[in-house]
């Protein structure tokens, strides 16, 4: 792709004398080894978190939802809201796999992987939420525009939620193939590494019998590039569809044109922190510090300083706009002084202090060089995305523009049951990811290794450039 | 090292002073009275006879209701958007307002060409200081190209600042005391609009832009004498603090200069919509300059693959500027809220062929001719989609302006031919003597090899 030329100035991106043998080694050693007991303590509490989550939203659907905290005035409060968040999560994965892609950053190479898987997880967590809000979940299949016996009954293509149907599973297809696509080679290598006849077996049908030709090497990236053309123009439109839920409507605070940069900024901006955070312990647990570095965790650091700023940017020209408007009922809006003083005032100031002023301290470069920092900052930009979009749907109704049917939301166990349940099946998936699939993009980092690795450079320092 | 051919000198010095000629002209031939306005209504009746109607709809141009002031928000921002004749507002007051707005027209077309081509320098100081701050391994070998071009910005955004502070009310209606103390809408806005402010934030980003234009360029020319990077290090750390400065500034000024036009009418995607403008003429600007050099044998460190980049980014960028043209739009017309759909009901019905017709320029031409990869190499495939860019964003820049300025009294005429003229003969001189003072080819710079070699 690019020359193996780079210069010096650039840091290394593989540590330690690594060699191609060994990049295969470190990578294949999770999945052809055993599971130890904190994997398995972790995967248990996971997977009763998942069963508890299933039990809630068992007695929501039997029951009706009416069991959640939701009244006449807040129709969509954490269904919606976790909806988004996990739909905001999924978005870093494809920006990590296509964006960085498109822009030839060499560093996704040791992210990619994870955090495509990532992806995957998070929308099959956020897909579960628009057909569990239903209230007639039974009748889902009704927003499909299938030919019928009611006189070919059709959906109204008016609304973005219907638009969210489309999104929604285009991007999960998509991000699966391009996720699938790039596993070939790396499904090959286990298959050829395995000696258990079974993994073989397993191994073997996964990888659709890669053999690593020119050829095909040839086109799978040909194919990588096409797919990420795709994924961009997809990742940006999907979470900007998921913004057109509100921003076409005429509430207060909903109604901003804003939205889908913004959402879309935000969307990077909590999913780099979800990926910083899931790849500081799986550096650690798989031991893989050598190909996810230092360097890896700052440049990541660096992305979620700017989708931070321009988030920061898009709450300043929200708030200065709710001003500048000149209409009453904007100050009620998530981003107001209304809002800032309100009944809800704690939930406008942890929005604040945790999407603005903790990220902040990555400026410094110490901090965003500290990884159990970064650790922290990662968590609470995640909390902290989880409150925007709190206030964002249910700030802006509890107040709107009849002050008869003002009111408060509050959650019930269940409302609380399902998104823990859905955290729970997250890392059901995602633990037994990390020990049945090639963590790392293994092809792809064995291409940078003579540009990029750490001992190739120091080999070139010595002996020269060229 | 570039020297301006000069020819390409004599041409711009001609464009020159025909463009200041033509602006003089149509500054010198605007009405002066209310007679003059009376006389050219009489005579446009007389030619269009049956186009009466069409020929009147003053009141969805310059959208300053001051009913609505006093009467609140919807009812009365639909009725002036949507009311279309003249009844009802008294013939004096109608030509009262057609005379502001033909005094408007040479101001706006003149506002409108000169921030054309200060945008366009701006904005590749933004390209430029980006590719400082992401350390881009490809882009170095234009860094001479990109600072020759921004040269542009001093005397560009000194006029644009002239402009806008002197346009006065021809350009933003809450400059009037008078329709200020009638409507409460702009009452409230005063703490933001009014012209102690206004001017004090323009002079801030003239200031911030151009200092950091004449650092950067300083560095970089003081790296290609150096031995060590640390003229690079200052670099990097001012473009980073440089695009903190301009992701605010831009967002302000795009509210000062040009939401502020229709004082009443507000919208939150606005300033980033501006700044997608912007950027891809920008970039498509450095293009176009690049293939020039290279044309004259100056360039030779720069292949193809780097004007396939530039394509790409042009190629990007066009969606970009049309995902957010499309949100903006499609947000505005699905909820259709009466004080937010005059700002596209205007323009709808008034520039009907220019408002899509851009959309063509912008959207479908770039993509249809900049989608395959080889066409993106030849130099000529280029330049034709260049020029549908630039073409289509000078649009978009009319539109930003005129509906707000002159309303339904706009055309393309002298005004507005003379501005572009001017100002590209002032843009091809600036950036030509820019480009001249040093060699072309940036040295030490810690990434210039890696540019070098590079391939795709």
């Amino acid at each position: 792709m690019s020359s193996h030329y780079e210069a010096p100035i650039r840091e290394p991106l593989v540590l330690g004398e690594k060699s191609y043998q060994d990049i295969s080694a470190d990578v294949a050693a999770p999945v052809l080894g055993k599971a130890n007991k904190s994997w398995w303590i972790v995967f248990t509490i996971a997977l009763i978190a998942f069963l508890w989550g299933l039990g809630c939203i068992i007695y929501t659907v039997s029951t009706g939802i009416g069991v959640w905290g939701l009244n006449k005035t807040v129709g969509w409060a954490w269904d919606i809201t976790n909806f988004v968040w996990w739909v905001g999560i999924g978005h870093a994965g494809t920006l990590i796999s296509a964006v960085l892609l498109l822009f030839r950053q060499k560093w996704r190479m040791a992210v990619n992987r994870s955090a495509e898987a990532m992806t995957i997880f998070a929308v099959v967590q956020a897909g579960l939420f628009p057909i569990i809000h239903m209230g007639r979940p039974w009748l889902a299949y009704w927003v499909l525009p299938i030919p019928n016996q009611f006189g070919s009954l059709w959906v109204n293509f008016n609304s973005p939620l219907l638009w969210d149907v489309f999104a929604i599973s285009t991007y999960l297809s998509i991000s699966l193939v391009f996720w699938w696509t790039g596993l070939l080679p790396d499904f090959a290598m286990i298959r050829d590494k395995t000696k258990s006849p079974f993994q073989k077996k397993i191994y073997g049908i996964l990888s659709f019998g890669w053999s690593g030709r020119v050829k095909d090497w040839q086109r799978f990236e040909e194919v990588s590039l096409v797919l990420a053309g795709l994924a961009t123009p997809l990742v940006l439109s999907v979470h900007t569809i998921v913004s057109f839920d509100f921003a076409t409507s005429v509430v207060p605070g909903w109604h901003s044109t804003i939205y889908p940069p913004y959402f879309v900024a935000g969307a990077i901006f909590s999913g780099f922190a979800m990926v910083q955070t899931l790849l500081i312990i799986m550096r650690k647990v798989s031991n893989l510090e050598n190909y996810i570095t230092i360097v890896h965790i700052e440049y990541m650091n660096k992305v979620i300083l700017l989708t931070g700023g321009i988030v920061t940017v898009a709450y300043a020209t929200e708030y200065f706009v709710m001003w500048y408007s000149g209409v009453p009922y904007e100050d009620y809006t998530y981003l107001s002084y209304g809002a800032a003083t309100g009944p809800y005032w704690w939930a406008f100031w942890a929005l604040i202090i945790c999407n603005f002023v903790v990220p902040m301290t990555l400026w410094v470069k110490k901090l965003r060089r500290n990884i159990i920092w970064t650790f922290i900052v990662a968590l609470v930009i995640n909390i902290g995305m989880w409150f925007e979009r709190f206030n964002i749907i249910v700030v802006n109704i509890t107040k709107d523009r009849l002050t008869s049917s003002w009111t408060m939301f509050q959650p019930t166990f269940v409302d609380i049951g399902t998104f823990v349940g859905t955290i729970g099946f997250f890392f059901v998936l995602f633990l037994l990811y990390a020990r049945t699939f090639p963590v790392i993009a293994q092809a792809e980092v064995k291409t940078i290794l003579k540009s990029s690795g750490e001992k190739f450079k120091n080999l070139r320092a010595k002996h020269g450039n060229d | 090292m570039y020297t301006l051919p000069s020819k390409l000198k004599l041409f711009s010095i001609v464009l020159m002073v025909l463009g200041l000629a033509g602006i003089i002209f149509g500054f010198m031939t605007t009405p002066k009275t209310i007679d003059d306005v009376k006389k050219i209504l009489a005579e446009q009746e007389a030619h269009h006879g049956e186009n009466h109607a069409v020929d009147h709809k003053e009141d969805t141009a310059n959208f300053i209701d001051i009913a609505r002031g006093e009467e609140g928000y919807s009812g009365a921002a639909m009725e002036h958007a949507t009311d279309l004749s003249a009844e009802g507002h008294g013939a004096s007051s109608h030509e009262e307002h057609v005379l502001h707005q033909l005094q408007t027209r040479p101001w706006s077309a003149t506002f409108v060409a000169a921030f054309f081509f200060m945008m366009i320098a701006l904005g590749v100081l933004v390209f430029y200081a980006i590719q400082f701050a992401s350390q881009a391994g490809w882009s170095p070998v234009l860094y001479r190209v990109m600072e020759g071009i921004t040269s542009y910005l001093l005397p560009g955004s000194i006029i644009v600042f002239v402009l806008v502070i002197f346009a006065g009310e021809h350009f933003y209606p809450w400059q009037n005391a008078d329709l200020v103390a009638e409507d409460k809408i702009l009452q409230g806005k005063s703490g933001y609009l009014n012209f102690p402010f206004f001017v004090i934030r323009a002079a801030i980003y003239l200031l911030g832009w151009n200092i950091y234009r004449y650092y950067s360029r300083k560095n970089s020319l003081a790296q290609a004498e150096a031995n060590n990077f640390d003229h690079y290090r200052k670099n990097f750390k001012a473009s980073v603090f440089f695009l903190i400065f301009f992701l605010l500034t831009e967002a302000t000024m795009a509210w000062d200069w040009f939401m502020s036009m229709t004082p009443h009418w507000y919208s939150t995607l606005f300033a980033w919509y501006v700044f997608a403008t912007m950027f891809v003429s920008s970039i498509t600007v450095i293009a176009l300059v690049t293939i020039h050099l290279k044309s004259k044998g100056l360039l030779s460190f720069v292949s193809d693959r780097h004007l396939h980049d530039l394509a790409k980014y042009m190629f990007a960028f066009s969606i970009f500027w049309t995902y957010l043209w499309f949100s903006q739009f499609m947000l505005i017309w699905y909820s259709n809220i009466p004080e937010e759909v005059t700002y596209f009901i205007i323009r709808i019905q008034e520039y009907q062929g220019l408002f899509f017709g851009m959309l063509i320029l912008n959207f479908v031409f770039p993509m249809l001719v900049l989608m395959n990869s080889d066409f993106k190499k030849v130099p000529w495939f280029v330049v034709i989609a260049a020029v549908f860019i630039l073409v289509g964003h000078y649009i978009d820049v009319f539109l930003l302006v005129m509906p707000s300025t002159v309303g339904h009294n706009w055309g393309f005429g002298i005004p507005e031919i003379a501005a572009l003229l001017f100002f590209a003969g002032l843009f091809i001189l600036v950036v030509g003597n820019g480009l001249g003072k040093v060699s072309l080819r940036p040295k030490n710079d810690p990434f210039i090899k890696e540019s070098e070699n590079y391939h795709f």
